[in-house]
């Protein structure tokens, strides 16, 4: 419920950085951020027109779970409620990423 | 030519318009930087202050305000702050015990941010606070993107939701602080099974204590409150 806000935010600074139309958006989903990328893209068409960005393209990539064992100091990528740490087997890692709803790219029409 | 990033496109005209990348350059944005940045300062004030702060998250009904009923009046030094889409109904429970408690309305949002909290703060007293609880708009997803500037996160999962809702719902568990299993004076009503329901707790919030109580009751609940004298 809470993407229509996150994507007013990206689209806020995608407008600032974008020096045409934009083409494509490049946005990296942590898998932890909670953002389903359905409810996203919807956003993303709500907002997007009378934009730099309407009419342009979505592009997520998804993020893995990072976590870091705080008994071996190993970074290790983890999936959904499987977070212990592979070398010592310590269940209680920091979550170092996997939050991410970022923007990581932009593609711009250029009209020569 | 590409006037902004001096790339070497020729400068003839296209038969249509191509795509250029952008921003390979410039560090990633996130959406939540700008509510990073309030829970960074909300975080500096809470720990100039020497403040301990809990953000509750569950689901709608697990009994949060409850907890927090029955934890301000037991605990002293407590405040509250406690969001939901619309009424003061909350707030006023809380204000019973003598607590001083302010209401967030979110309207439609579904969650707290931490700029609504800076808000909530300056409604505060100034002093006499050691615990302030921050309950959260009952919700199991979108509150745990955002950052409050807690020391502490809190979920509530009651034995009248489902033993797997921690699997289910990976996203708010991940970084809890605690887990209250709340309502057990329900739990043989209901037949909540025990022996699902843990095992799948410490999976999905594997740093997490594991308290069970009841605020109706009392049950486990000193527990609680002797957890809160370690912050």
């Amino acid at each position: 419920m809470h993407e229509l806000g996150l994507m007013n935010q990206l689209l806020t600074e995608a407008e600032a950085r974008a020096t045409g139309p934009l083409a494509v958006l490049h946005i990296r989903l942590g898998r932890l951020s909670g953002v389903v990328p359905e409810a996203f893209q919807f956003a993303f068409e709500a907002l997007a027109p009378g934009t730099r960005a309407a009419g342009a393209r979505l592009a997520l990539e998804e993020a893995p779970i990072r976590m870091h064992c705080r008994h071996c100091n190993m970074d290790y990528e983890a999936n959904l409620a499987a977070y212990a740490c592979p070398r010592c087997q310590a269940a209680d890692g920091d979550l170092v990423g996997g939050r991410e709803v970022e923007l990581t790219r932009l593609e711009v029409f250029e009209n020569v | 030519m590409c006037e902004s990033c001096g790339c070497h496109q020729p400068a003839q005209p296209h038969e249509h318009p191509h795509t250029h990348a952008h921003g390979g350059e410039e560090a990633p944005y996130s959406a939540l930087a700008l509510n990073q940045r309030y829970a960074d300062e909300n975080r500096g004030y809470f720990r100039a202050k020497g403040w301990r702060v809990l953000n509750l998250l569950s689901s709608p009904g697990s009994g949060k305000t409850a907890l927090l009923e029955r934890t301000l009046r037991e605990l002293s030094g407590g405040a509250a702050i406690v969001g939901d889409l619309a009424t003061e109904n909350d707030a006023d429970r809380l204000k019973k015990s003598g607590a001083p408690a302010i209401q967030l309305l979110t309207g439609s949002a579904c969650h707290l941010d931490a700029h609504m909290v800076a808000h909530a703060l300056e409604k505060l007293p100034a002093e006499g606070i050691r615990y302030l609880f921050i309950e959260n708009v009952g919700n199991l997803v979108c509150p745990a993107a955002f950052d409050l500037g807690e020391g502490k996160r809190v979920v509530l999962l009651s034995v009248t939701e489902g033993e797997d809702k921690p699997l289910k719902y990976p996203v708010a568990f991940v970084d809890a602080d605690i887990v209250l299993v709340t309502k057990v004076d329900l739990a043989d009503a209901v037949g909540f099974d025990r022996e699902a329901a843990l095992p799948a707790i410490r999976q999905a919030a594997p740093r997490a204590e594991i308290i069970e109580l009841s605020s109706r009751t009392g049950d486990g609940f000193q527990h609680w409150l002797d957890w809160l004298a370690t912050l």
